[in-house]
């Protein structure tokens, strides 16, 4: 808030707060990520330079404005940035570095469609300050094209073909050639269209890999373990939280380091001692009985924690709960691309709540599962006793809310004394 | 009996709003009245044989996979009119609805002719009409329903003089934001901008739909009733948002 009031009263603000930082600004964007990829950045980063960083996730102008205010000595800006507000963040602050993680479709009603917000930030890497490093996934079209405009920066990928879909998800995203509209072929596709991908027509594909993750090993719901492979060297890193999605967010604040000129040793150390960003993947005890929560905004992120959730021992009940504000997207058509089926086929009961539960039921009832076996409680509290009731004790309760209710039950739950404010953990 | 045959243009291409929800629905319930659909993709390169579908189904994508399948859509055009006459059912969907048209002309004067199916043609506007959208319809004569959906649309729609609208908005911006009607219809044919997906939180256009498919199939079988109380209350929900906060100017 008090970034609004300032930038309201000093639109330039943000970029005089900015200039004085004695380290510069890093930034990172991203669909699906990126505050969990900037809170590793900043695990990695916070031993060796006094930080300021957006970790609550406040990522627009006012946000990063509120950040430096609050953080006078920082050395270091670290941000999250949200994909349409980078262009102007990027212009303002002059980055050091720039990360940019990969664009899935998302909230069409807020963005806008995907190819537009990749053309703008393509017109933003062309008017990046000239000693700033560009770091790109190369693993998605779209953002890995970007470093063929700016050579010089890191690009970062996965290759681990034993990790591989059998084939693109429905709801996949960027699967037509960027130069000449012919389906990519995939050697590999790991999350979404992220992969290692080729046209078979004109041979536009995935650029040479600077950092790389090999040898991926998924724990389960306990993490997974990968060899992180740059030209420094290699280190075997253990992470602890799961699935290849955070191997992309590792891979990604790995590149960032390593570009803001960190060793490879303080990048493993970093990464494993990171623990999960808030409401993303956390366990939270209640009594007798512990909380899984996972975050799901987006057909991608969904998709990666239902896999997440079947490979750790799928579940027997699950609470989903859909809200539909702005800052979960009012259209709510994205849970009918999600493929939610792996999880209900191992369901015995599903408990749907938030403002669009009865949308929810529906996805569940005609993806085949039982109607008798959906239960529809709208308030998020109800719904959360009414999971607990159904947990046995010992038992963990899966779930999984849209952003504005992952919000509320961590208020619900803090309320009840079992978690802190996030904002606390955040200060 | 012989299976309700439902052709699914450019599933590949043409899927930005969750346009499976909407082939779900129409085979689940289909399925609950013991009657079996088959649905089969076609996409570009593909013919599609007048009289060889019941029920025709095209969905919408971004702009580069509009412009990837539309010469291949303005060419099945003469099928596509020839199906409706012949009483198939169609069921078109934002990008596909504007394709069906008679031309789409973008922000830069670029034309994409379409398909001719609906007289009607679409202009890009300046600015995208978001938000939830609430219609009033009458498909058969005294029989008034609404649709609840949501519309995200830069295209502005004008029918040609005569061509018959889906519906009134009740509440959302509609085909252009001021004529006050949303969509088209020719025969059993019905374009929309609303998706959400459309059909389970309306399972009486779905409904509607399955009985023209089976009319084509020249099936004279009443369907059911289904307990419809979830489909009731999504409905209900979505209507009330587009009553307090769809879209206007």
């Amino acid at each position: 808030m008090p970034g609004k009031v300032l930038s309201a009263l000093d639109p330039d603000a943000l970029d005089r707060l900015a200039e004085r930082l004695p380290l510069g600004s890093a930034l990172i964007s991203a669909t699906n990520g990126k505050t969990t990829s900037a809170a590793m950045a900043a695990e990695i980063l916070s031993p060796g330079s006094r930080l300021a960083h957006n970790a609550s996730g406040a990522n627009l102008v006012s946000g990063v404005t509120s950040t430096l205010l609050s953080a006078r000595n920082a050395e270091l800006g670290l941000f999250e940035v949200d994909e349409a507000a980078l262009p102007e963040i990027a212009r303002r602050v002059r980055p050091r570095a720039v990360c940019l993680g990969n664009l899935f479709r998302d909230q069409l009603d807020r963005y806008g469609e995907l190819e537009h917000v990749a053309e703008r930030w393509r017109a933003m890497v062309g008017e990046l300050p000239a000693e700033a490093v560009l770091v790109v996934n190369g693993d998605d079209p779209q953002v890995g094209d970007l470093s063929r405009e700016r050579p010089g920066g890191l690009v970062f990928g996965l290759d681990d073909p034993r990790h591989a879909r059998p084939e693109l998800q429905h709801a996949a995203d960027s699967k037509w050639c960027l130069s000449c509209g012919r389906p990519y072929e995939y050697a590999a596709a790991y999350v979404g269209h992220l992969g290692d991908y080729r046209c078979p027509a004109c041979g536009h594909g995935r650029p040479p890999l600077d950092v790389s993750a090999t040898d991926v090993e998924l724990r389960g719901l306990e993490g997974v373990d990968f060899t992180l492979a740059a030209s420094a060297g290699e280190r075997r890193v253990r992470l602890a939280v799961p699935g290849l999605y955070n191997v992309y967010n590792a891979l990604a604040a790995a590149s960032l380091a390593l570009a803001l000129d960190a060793g490879l040793d303080e990048v493993q150390a970093g990464l494993e001692r990171f623990g999960a960003a808030f409401g993303r993947f956390e366990r939270i005890t209640i009594g007798e009985r512990s909380l899984l929560v996972l975050l799901v905004k987006n057909p991608a992120g969904a998709n990666e924690a239902v896999r997440t959730l079947v490979v750790g021992g799928a579940p027997k009940l699950a609470v989903v709960a859909l809200n539909d504000a702005i800052a979960d997207g009012r259209d709510v058509s994205w849970i009918w691309d999600v493929d939610w089926e792996p999880l209900l086929a191992g369901l015995d009961r599903v408990v749907v709540t938030g403002e669009r539960a009865a949308e929810m039921a529906l996805r569940c009832k005609y993806g085949g599962f039982p109607p008798e076996a959906i239960e529809v409680v709208p308030e998020l509290d109800r719904a959360l006793d009414r999971g607990l009731e159904l947990t046995p004790d010992g038992g963990e309760l899966v779930v999984l809310p849209t952003y504005t209710a992952m919000l509320a039950l961590r208020k619900i739950v803090s309320e009840r004394g079992f978690v802190r404010p996030y904002w606390e953990r955040a200060a | 009996m012989t299976a309700i045959r439902v052709a699914h243009l450019y599933p590949e291409y043409l899927n930005i709003y969750a346009d499976r929800g909407n082939i779900a629905v129409l085979a689940n319930r289909a399925a609950w009245r013991g009657i079996e659909l088959a649905a089969e993709p076609v996409s570009i390169g593909e013919a599609l044989r007048p009289g060889a579908h019941d029920l025709i189904y095209i969905g919408g994508g971004q702009d580069r996979e509009q412009a990837l399948i539309a010469p291949d859509l303005a060419a099945k055009g003469d099928a596509i009119r020839e199906s409706v006459e012949g009483g198939a059912a169609v069921l078109a969907v934002c990008g596909g609805y504007q394709l069906l048209g008679l031309f789409y002309r973008d922000r830069g004067g670029a034309e994409l002719t379409g398909a001719g199916l609906f007289p009607l043609h679409t202009v890009a506007g300046e600015r995208r009409l978001i938000g939830d959208c609430l219609l009033e319809c009458e498909l058969e004569p005294g029989e008034k329903r609404t649709l609840a959906g949501f519309e995200n649309h830069a295209g502005l729609t004008r029918l040609e003089t005569g061509a018959e609208p889906l519906g009134r908005v009740v509440a959302g911006f509609g085909n252009d934001g001021a004529s006050g009607f949303e969509g088209c219809r020719v025969g059993a044919a019905i374009g929309t901008y609303l998706h959400g997906p459309l059909l389970p939180r309306n399972p009486w256009l779905a409904d509607w739909l399955l009985a023209r498919a089976l009319e084509h199939r020249g099936e004279t079988l009443a369907l059911g009733e289904l307990p419809d109380a979830l489909e009731h209350e999504a409905h209900l929900v979505s209507a009330a948002r587009a009553r307090s906060r769809g879209g206007r100017f």
